[in-house]
């Protein structure tokens, strides 16, 4: 173990007494690089890596009970709902529980927070790690009071004896007892018992965020801390040329400039001294530029003629293969950002030769090795503490301004340095939501049903994250630079730009084909839903064009290609609970939309209606209501899902209606809310409903991600409807709605 | 957007020196015959496309459409001191819009200022210049109009008081304002010229706001362009009058008419914004036929003004201003709450101009600075936009002053203005006014593609 | 040195006049709420209340609070002694990242002191300055107007469950 390590864990045991508790972190780290060589099957979720139960529960001798995952709160509210799966399980009080979250010093290693696989992965394991340490405790307690384990119960936080006698969990707990290897499968509680899942518990990070208690890695103040500042290139590539420090080095308050290459930095003991500084030096350096960037306004044809490895995803064939119609249509999407409403911050500590990063990052472990690597020093060294940041939607400036805060840090030994990026920073350079081209063509047979489907997307790769130190801003600016690592494709069945452009339609004859992009112009990397955003919008859209061929409903027209059960329930919900009605017409001015999609074919279902109103003079469309039936599987708290798929849909909505990225041939131009106009208040919609299908005793489902893609298709449709005119570029902006309605 | 209340002022004024008389010998014009709606299909595409365009020309959705009410569905109030006047449904309703006008109604209308029934229209619907208007531009208005969707809502009584609600009075103000065929062709200029002028003083209206009224609320023939007010905004002088900071040239207001910016003058705010919103959408050789008019209307600047115009882009390429400035207070104002922005080096309209080449600096009123400064510039839904915070809850009026009279000072090497704390707080209560009745803001147009190299 | 009066006790601070507020705030007070998102002005992430009135203390100099009243967030309420403002968003849930939640609940104060019965139209219109990214606006807009009714009547109804609607 590290020394920072170390001193935490000495914290954690603090209270503990007389009692050792055990610390399995090294052997799950051990794991995480040698998984287990025998021992299948192997247990659920991140069970499987870290199977220590130790390393996701510890109880100390007063009865603490310590909960641990390796996955980092990024505001969906995930640390209401571990603690919600513990205290049921445990059988203890919710409130007398404690959530940690990612520490790379402290937790297991759950790769990153992403793909909506929080609950599935850390989720899973902490229940079932939780039912299993039970176990253990009641075993114990058979034991003690020599009685069959079936005479025994447990409640708030003890076994409980038929004579009524109680034995403490604190009292249970020995040494090692929960230093055991999980099991392939615990026994769960009966759903029908439940007393913490299903409620919708108050998430416990709101109090603070209310009050202004420190909430984030933006609040944190450490002693003698100093504030950084990163003066970037103005573009990808551009060359620092010249730069004379010596004027910025006299301002008051400067400690010191940073330069290594084209890493530009400052460093001055307060924050606004640190801005005036910035500001000085910007003015100071001279960059040589180069025109390198695509044209923006003409990306079907940038991106169709990019070279591609191409590969066929899905296919299927049934003859007779062609329909009697047959119809073609192009959809695109431009670049988009995260936008994080608080700009990347991380704070960074080099003492001893052991460097502490606090950071909002998505991913401690994956961003440790980066940053490692950049410093050249072993991992061990390095600690990465996640602390939460503004929301980040993907992967966004995060993990750059960690590495920046590091490799500041390391210039200043023994000071903590806080690193902020600035609005204009976020904007120009975190890694963005990738372009995309679909190309769909299907027919339709006599009986109006779909005999053909062929779907070709174009992307370049939906994750660029660090692992290595190539993938971060700092590593690629410093003098001796570190290559970007090579895009590749995510693998099915979760897939990148391909994620979800396999059909969950069941017809006769279908093709999918894969254009994977190496090449990227433009720096980007995962923005939530990947490329499930654009396949479903597409998938979505063209369904209701055929449907419109066909003569049918666009809801029957689903219904008539869908078999699977849930997907059905879940789209003959959202119809109901919006009031749809085949052969419907909307209120002057007005359209209906539906789309239904399967997160990633795996995760939670979701379907939406909408309907929108869209302005015939000006072509402004306005949201006026959406209505969403959602199935994630058993559902842990109900309000924090209600919650996140009431954000997927404002937020797909602002997307899919006013976002693009905008760049010149060699700089972005988007770089602040004038240049990259987002949602806000006066566009809000009048209601959105979203109706839970809870499936007790199945297995949770991700569900962060699934509305951004139906959403679109959802918005999209009611556009069509409205003004019986098509759009398939993203973003429908009001502009090209006009032009579509003036045409 | 004529100065209603000026326009109201003028309708008594005329009531009240006996011109009752004179009124009453006007003769009353008679009803035209109500059609049956011809319904849109009745309408050539070609015609309604170029009514589309011509009804931007003409700015006629910001007077006929309420902030989220039904296009061209009227009803926008006109706060007057004498009560309020409500703009009309255009809408082609049968029973509440122009739904059973015919095209002849409509162009009596536009040349003359009577509705179908025969009744005087109040001139806040500016018929002294739409009488310029052609008959084949009514007509293509008129398809465009009929051809919008019908809207059922009912016309808002006008709140004014005897004697300001008797139409009769306008007759007299007819008959001593109303001239017909005020524009007529010039064969010594070009035909872009000849366009620029039919537009400008027919359907563009553009003196209604940029020339001065007199005591009865005509506008002057004889200062045509020397600036004007409307909603607490001063409609810069546009004749050699202008003390823009840089002279207009043809070039620079095609540009500013077309984006709604112009790196020498700054960005259109308040009603000259809505203006510049509809001129994006409307054939670039309209725009530029009035901004060659309008070129020609200021005239080529003397000596002395380009020498100024050279100055002023002189200083605004040095970034330090004139030395000892006395003002701390507005310079450290200035330094936080204005320079991160308009210091920036971006180019317009995301950087906010540079405050040396401003015209609202420059201009002998520092009214549209005080509004600006008030209530800044606000996100338009959805479309790339500048925005700038508005400072009416963070600065007192002293702070204002003390900062409009810091970026006067520096910016420009015209003399102080007098009684700015005056003009400050007469623009807060007009801020507060402007915020409850403003529409929406409309598409300010601006260019994602630019540059935003120096 | 000038004095700054922040939720009702005096401070000395050491800043240069044209010292933006908010750093002021967060770095010499140590106060959280105030956030940074942008520094133009453009979001709303940094709002306090001054004198009564919403303000973005990211373009408001320090020469511009010569005795006035500032309040934050941290001077309505706390945790367990809430303010109905804090409250409301708490019932509601209103927040994902929250990141946005200080600078909006200002805002919407700021208008429940002036206007204790505004219209949806008026908290819309109000908020307008505000971005959020998360998406939350549906459950903002829902306890501002908790709060309206909290604060206007005191309605004791405790803390609601079960919000599936
Ligand atoms: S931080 Fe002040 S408005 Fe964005
Ligand atoms: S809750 Fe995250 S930005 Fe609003």
């Amino acid at each position: 173990m590290t020394a920072p390590m170390n001193i935490d864990r000495r914290r954690v045991l603090a209270g503990g007494g007389a009692l050792i508790v055990s610390f399995s972190l090294s052997g799950a780290l051990a794991q995480q690089q040698d998984p287990p060589a025998a021992a299948p099957p192997s247990p659920p979720g991140s069970l499987k890596t870290t199977p220590y139960l130790d390393a996701w529960i510890r109880i100390d001798a007063d009865g603490h009970i310590e909960v641990f995952t390796g996955k980092a709160e990024l505001g969906q509210g995930f640390k209401t709902a571990f603690q919600q799966i513990a205290a049921e399980e445990l059988d203890v009080a919710f409130e007398s529980l404690k959530v940690t979250t990612a520490d790379t010093g402290l937790t297991a290693n759950e790769g990153y927070t992403a793909g909506s696989n929080s609950m599935k992965d850390s989720g899973t394991a902490i229940q079932n790690a939780a039912a299993q340490a039970r176990e253990l405790l009641v075993a114990e307690a058979a034991r003690r009071l020599d009685l069959p384990i079936e005479n025994l119960r447990t409640a708030d936080g003890a076994v409980v004896a038929p004579d009524g006698k109680r034995l403490s969990y604190g009292e249970l707990v020995t040494g090692d007892m929960l230093h055991v290897q999980a099991q392939p499968k615990s026994k769960l509680k009966d759903t029908a018992t439940f007393k913490v899942i299903g409620r919708p518990v108050p998430r416990v990070d709101i109090p603070a965020k209310v009050t202004g208690g420190a909430a984030y890695v933006q609040d944190m103040r450490l002693p003698r801390m100093v504030h950084a500042r990163i003066v970037r290139p103005p573009s990808y590539g551009a060359q620092l040329t010249e730069c004379d420090t010596s004027a910025v080095e006299k301002l008051p308050g400067v400690v010191k400039v940073v330069r290594d290459g084209n890493f530009l930095a400052l460093v001055a003991e307060k924050e606004f001294q640190a801005i005036k500084a910035m500001n000085a030096l910007g003015a100071a350096a001279k960059w040589q530029e180069t025109a390198r960037l695509p044209r923006q306004d003409d990306l079907l044809a940038v991106l169709t003629s990019l070279p591609s490895q191409n590969s066929t995803i899905f296919e299927r064939s049934n003859s007779p293969a062609s329909g009697r119609k047959t119809i073609e249509a192009t959809y695109t999407r431009p670049y988009q950002a995260h936008g994080s409403i608080g700009p990347s911050c991380a704070v960074a500590q080099l003492i001893d030769g052991k460097m502490t990063v606090w950071t909002h990052t998505q991913g401690v472990y994956p961003d440790r090795q980066g940053i490692a690597e950049m410093l050249r020093m072993p991992p061990a060294s390095v600690r990465l503490i996640h602390v939460e940041g503004s929301g980040c939607y993907g992967h966004n400036g995060a993990d750059d301004a960690a590495a920046d805060a590091a490799l500041i840090a390391r210039a200043l030994p023994g000071r903590p340095v806080r690193v902020q990026w600035m609005r204009e920073q976020e904007h120009a350079w975190e890694p963005f939501g990738p372009a995309m081209v679909t190309k769909l063509k299907a027919s339709l047979d006599d009986g109006g049903k779909i005999a053909d489907w062929h779907f070709d997307v174009w992307s370049n790769t939906h994750s660029m994250r660090p692992g290595g130190a190539g993938s971060m801003l700092a590593a690629q600016h410093m003098a001796h630079p570190f290559a970007v690592p090579a895009p590749r494709p995510l693998p099915l069945p979760e897939g990148g730009g391909d994620r979800n452009a396999i059909p969950i339609y069941t017809f006769p004859n279908a093709k999918v084909v894969h254009h994977f992009i190496p090449t990227m112009p433009i720096r980007i990397s995962a923005m939530r839903a990947l490329g499930a955003y654009h396949n479903v919008f597409s998938i979505e859209s063209f369904m209701d064009e055929l449907a419109g061929l066909a003569g049918v409903d666009p809801v029957e027209f689903r219904l008539k290609h869908l078999e699977d059960q849930r997907g059905r329930a879940v789209i003959e919900k959202a119809a109901q609970a919006f009031g749809w009605k085949g052969g419907q017409k909307a209120p002057q001015d007005r359209g209906f939309g539906f789309a239904f999609a399967r997160y990633k074919n795996l995760a939670a279902y979701c379907a939406i209606a909408s309907e929108v109103e869209v302005n015939r003079e000006t072509g402004r469309p306005h949201l006026v209501r959406a209505v969403a039936a959602v199935d994630s599987g058993q559902v842990v708290n109900p309000d924090g899902l209600i919650n996140q798929i009431e954000g997927a849909i404002v937020q797909s909505m602002s997307w899919t209606l006013y976002e693009s990225v905008t760049f010149d041939d060699s700089r972005i131009t988007s770089i602040d809310w004038q240049t990259y106009p987002i949602l806000r208040f006066d566009a809000v919609p009048e209601s959105i409903e979203v109706h839970i299908i809870d499936r007790p005793g199945q297995p949770f489902l991700g569900s962060g991600e699934t509305g951004q893609g139906p959403a679109a298709a959802s918005i999209a449709n009611a556009i069509a409807n409205a003004t019986g005119k098509r759009l398939r570029n993203l973003p429908l902006t009001r502009k090209r709605i006009k032009e579509a309605i003036d045409a | 957007m004529t100065g209603p209340s000026r326009l109201v002022a003028g309708i008594v004024a005329v009531v009240l020196l006996g011109g009752a008389a004179i009124a009453f010998a006007i003769v009353w014009r008679p009803a035209i015959a109500a059609i049956e709606p011809p319904g849109p299909q009745a309408f050539d595409a070609a015609l309604v496309k170029r009514g589309r365009d011509l009804a931007a020309i003409g700015n006629c959705n910001n007077c006929h459409t309420v902030r989220g009410g039904k296009n061209f569905a009227g009803g926008l109030p006109v706060p007057t001191p004498f009560g309020t006047i409500f703009s009309s449904n255009i809408t082609p309703d049968a029973e509440t819009g122009i739904g059973r006008w015919s095209e002849e109604a409509f162009r009596r209308a536009m040349r003359s200022g009577f509705n179908r029934e025969g009744q005087h229209l109040y001139p806040t619907f500016p018929y002294d210049h739409f009488t310029n208007v052609s008959d084949e531009d009514d007509r293509a208005l008129y398809a465009f109009l009929m051809t919008r969707q019908p809207v059922r809502a009912a016309a808002r009584e006008n709140q004014l008081s005897f004697p300001f609600n008797q139409r009769f009075a306008i007759a007299g103000w007819k008959l001593l304002f109303l001239r017909h065929d005020t524009y007529q062709p010039d064969n010594q200029q070009s035909a872009e010229w000849n366009r620029g002028a039919y537009l400008v003083e027919g359907l563009a209206h553009c003196g209604a706001c940029h020339t001065p009224r007199n005591a009865l609320g005509a506008e002057r023939a004889s200062a045509q362009f020397a600036g004007g007010d409307v909603d607490n905004w001063h409609a810069y002088a546009l004749n050699d009058q202008s003390r823009a900071a840089v002279p207009w040239d043809a070039d620079a207001l095609f540009a500013y008419l077309r984006d709604g910016f112009h790196p020498d003058h700054g960005t259109a705010r308040g009603p000259m914004a809505e203006v510049v919103g509809n001129l994006s959408s409307v054939p670039s050789s309209d725009v530029r036929a009035i901004a060659v008019y309008m070129a020609g209307v200021s005239r080529t600047p003397t000596p002395d003004r380009k020498r100024q115009g050279e100055a002023a882009l002189e200083q605004a390429r040095s970034s330090s201003g004139p030395a000892s400035q006395a003002n701390a207070a507005g310079a450290s104002i200035y330094a936080t709450a204005c320079a991160s922005c308009h210091e920036s080096g971006r180019p317009l309209p995301f950087g906010g101009v540079n405050l040396a080449r401003s015209t609202a600096i420059a201009s002998p009123d520092p009214r549209n600075l005080a509004n600006i400064v008030l209530s800044g510039v606000q996100a338009v839904e959805g479309e790339r936009s500048p925005i700038m915070p508005g400072f009416a809850n963070s600065m007192t009026d002293a702070q204002v002053s003390a900062l409009l009279s810091y970026l006067r000072a520096r910016f420009s090497n015209q003399p102080p203005w007098s009684s700015v704390e005056k003009t400050v707080q007469d623009a807060r209560r007009a801020q507060t006014a402007f915020l409850v009745k403003s529409p929406a803001p409309h598409g300010a147009p601006a260019d994602p593609q630019q540059r935003e190299k120096p | 040195m000038m004095t700054l009066k922040v939720n009702g006790r005096e401070h000395q601070v050491d800043a240069d006049p044209d010292t933006p507020l908010l750093y002021v705030l967060r770095e010499d007070i140590k106060l959280n709420a105030a956030k940074f998102g942008c520094g133009l002005g453009q979001c709303g992430a940094c709002t306090v209340i001054v004198d009564g009135k919403a303000v973005l203390s990211c373009v408001t100099p320090m020469v511009l609070l010569e005795g006035k009243q500032v309040t934050t967030l941290e001077g309505l309420g706390t945790a367990s002694e809430p303010a109905p403002i804090q409250r409301a968003f708490m019932e509601e849930q209103a927040a994902q990242c929250g990141y946005c939640i200080a600078g909006i609940m200002m805002r919407a104060q700021a208008l429940l002191q002036r206007n204790t019965k505004p219209t949806d139209e008026q908290i819309r219109t109000e908020l307008d300055p505000h971005l959020c990214r998360c998406g939350t606006h549906m459950r903002i807009l829902r306890a501002v107007h908790r709060a309206a009714r909290l604060m206007d009547t005191a309605d004791a109804t405790p803390a609601a469950e079960g919000r599936a609607r």
